[in-house]
């Protein structure tokens, strides 16, 4: 695909258009950082950004943009900064609408591995950064969007390990481990927007990026998917919400 | 359950009562020298480490203990950065408990993590943040765990052991999140006075909560006030003095970390860092950077001298512009 934007471009956009006016947003650095302040600028202005350093409503500054969820330029003119654990529990108290989320792996149940790769933890054949605030994010915030290129090795029928549950083995599994509230309720990726069965719980392919086909997307993800009765087609990044995300990473550390 | 002589399970609230109600709790002077307080550290000891990441982190007092050759120990942070790299790579450390290891997104996974962790020379077991919030949360409360509603499901209950419990009033499954007791404590404050009375500007992490559920506490401080300054604004105090054990004055105690207000983190110097591992390996690489900077300079300020006025006037004026 010859584009006029790059993959972290596509994801930032397309996860800012989820995020609706008047809600909250668990937003981890990177990407998910610079979705929720395009939205924020672009169509959800009375949105609320909390980053899990203990952060509430930062203000982002071009071309300072945070590297971690716990440093000054994370902080920068927030409104409050509350202590890590006290802002997890803004989160288990239901206030966070929204949760961003990455990930290694992920699976056909939106299951994600951030932790090791192998069937051994205490073996592990790769040792991977851990879940950091993801785990907490996955159990607690009203709904989880997971941003992520699309690719075979990252979309796996089941994840090695799971960090951050989703819908765990499908159907009413996840309020069975004691998980009544959130879930995953869209996966963002580099080739469309996919949603979930809500019997099964199986991930399903709602919408395609323009440009890319049903046969892309089953070669690039490791199970079989579900397809919603009608597909559509996502609206291409606009040039305007292309300048607004540019203008906020100018130096192109996260955007590729 | 309850022997404080033994060294008592993470959450044993009864031995870690015990414990305190057998120490003296002074309000007297608790100013001290870095090696005397780093001497506080023993073999095998459970050391919480305050900040996050590479904010607030008491790298001068891990830099000491590093030096003492202290072995065995088990760390807790809840995400580790550097100072966990260099405990690993000293061999001071059989085990890590946290939710994320790595410098950040622009450096990669850690490889010196990855070395180490895959190879079994140290375990690494994996609490969610929140998780580790509440473990040290508990612990200052006194209590043996708290319920939640985080880390259900996953894998990563059957890492740490946690268990699950029965709402007794409405029947739902809540994690019983564990009580986390350290034998020591390593902070870094803005400002403190003798008596260790502490205040820190900015994010507080989990410092306060990490000082009551501690044995032993240990502060280094940015700044020495006196007793009338922190009786002008005991409000800012998060610290009351008589739980500190031993405190420091020891300004850029958290470089090249960050400490919020004063100086930022010293990014170049991360990449400097990691580009080393990368073409040296982790072994090579991070013994190197013990000797040059942990075993070599004699003290704190010829550790600082390796970086130079220059680059600290630099962070300094990077955070002014950020909180100014």
């Amino acid at each position: 695909m010859n584009q006029p934007f790059t993959s972290a471009e596509l994801l930032a956009i397309m996860g800012s258009r989820q995020l609706r006016d008047d809600t909250t947003v668990f937003a981890g650095v990177g990407v998910p950082l610079l979705a929720a302040a395009l939205a924020q600028q672009r169509h959800a202005p009375k949105l609320t950004m909390v980053i899990e350093g203990g952060i509430i409503g930062p203000r982002i500054k071009p071309g300072r943009l945070p590297i971690s969820t716990n440093e000054m330029r994370a902080a920068y003119r927030a409104q409050m900064l509350p202590g890590i654990t006290d802002t997890f529990l803004f989160a288990q108290r239901g206030f966070l609408d929204y949760g961003f989320m990455g990930g290694a792996q992920i699976d056909q149940h939106g299951n994600v591995n951030t932790s090791v790769l192998g069937s051994d933890y205490w073996k592990p054949k790769v040792r991977l950064p851990g879940t950091g605030g993801a785990n907490d994010i996955a159990s607690l915030c009203r709904e989880v969007i997971i941003l992520t290129a699309h690719e075979k090795r990252r979309f796996v029928a089941r994840v090695d390990f799971v960090t951050s549950p989703a819908w765990l083995d499908g159907g009413d599994s996840r309020r069975r481990a004691g998980l009544p509230f959130g879930g995953v309720s869209r996966v963002v990726t580099t080739l469309g927007v996919f949603g979930f069965d809500p019997e099964t719980r199986r991930m399903r392919l709602d919408a395609l990026h323009p440009g890319v086909t049903r046969e892309q997307v089953r070669e690039q993800t490791g199970f079989p998917l579900l397809e919603a009765p009608e597909i559509n087609v996502t609206e291409a990044p606009s040039a305007d919400e292309l300048a607004m995300l540019r203008a906020l990473d100018p130096e192109r550390r996260f955007l590729g | 359950m309850g022997d404080p002589a033994l060294r008592p399970a993470e959450w044993d609230f009864v031995a870690a009562r015990r414990r305190l109600e057998a120490k003296p709790k002074s309000a007297g002077e608790k100013l001290t020298s870095i090696d005397d307080a780093a001497a506080r550290v023993t073999e095998g000891d459970r050391v919480a480490v305050g900040g996050c990441l590479f904010s607030r982190t008491p790298l001068a007092l891990v830099r000491e203990i590093l030096r003492a050759r202290r072995r065995g120990l088990t760390l807790v942070r809840n995400l580790m950065c550097t100072e966990g790299e260099l405990m690993m790579a000293a061999g001071a450390v059989e085990r890590v408990m946290t939710a994320w290891m790595s410098i950040g997104l622009p450096w990669g996974v850690s490889k010196v993590m990855r070395h180490y962790v895959e190879s079994g020379a140290v375990a690494l077991e994996e609490w969610s943040h929140l998780a580790l919030g509440l473990r040290f949360r508990a612990a200052a409360m006194g209590v043996p765990f708290l319920p939640a509603l985080t880390m259900l499901g996953s894998d990563l209950v059957a890492v740490g052991g946690m268990k699950t419990i029965a709402d007794p009033y409405s029947g739902e499954t809540l994690a019983a999140v564990p009580a986390l007791f350290p034998d020591v404590a390593l902070l870094h404050v803005h400002r403190a006075d003798r008596f260790g009375n502490g205040q820190i500007d900015g994010y507080p992490h989990m410092d306060a909560d990490i000082a009551r559920a501690a044995a032993t506490v240990l502060v280094t401080t940015e700044e020495l006030i006196t007793d009338e300054e922190t009786r002008r604004h005991p409000d800012r105090t998060v610290i009351p003095g008589f739980l500190v054990d031993a405190l420091v004055h020891v300004p850029f105690g958290s470089f090249p970390h960050e400490c919020y207000g004063l100086y930022e983190a010293d990014f170049d110097h991360f990449a400097e860092y990691t580009a080393s591992i990368d073409a040296r390996g982790p072994e090579a690489a991070v013994g190197e950077y013990l000797a040059r900077h942990v075993y070599g300079p004699p003290t704190w300020d010829d550790y600082l001298e390796l970086f130079g006025g220059e680059r600290l006037a630099r962070q300094r004026a990077a955070a002014k512009e950020l909180t100014g």
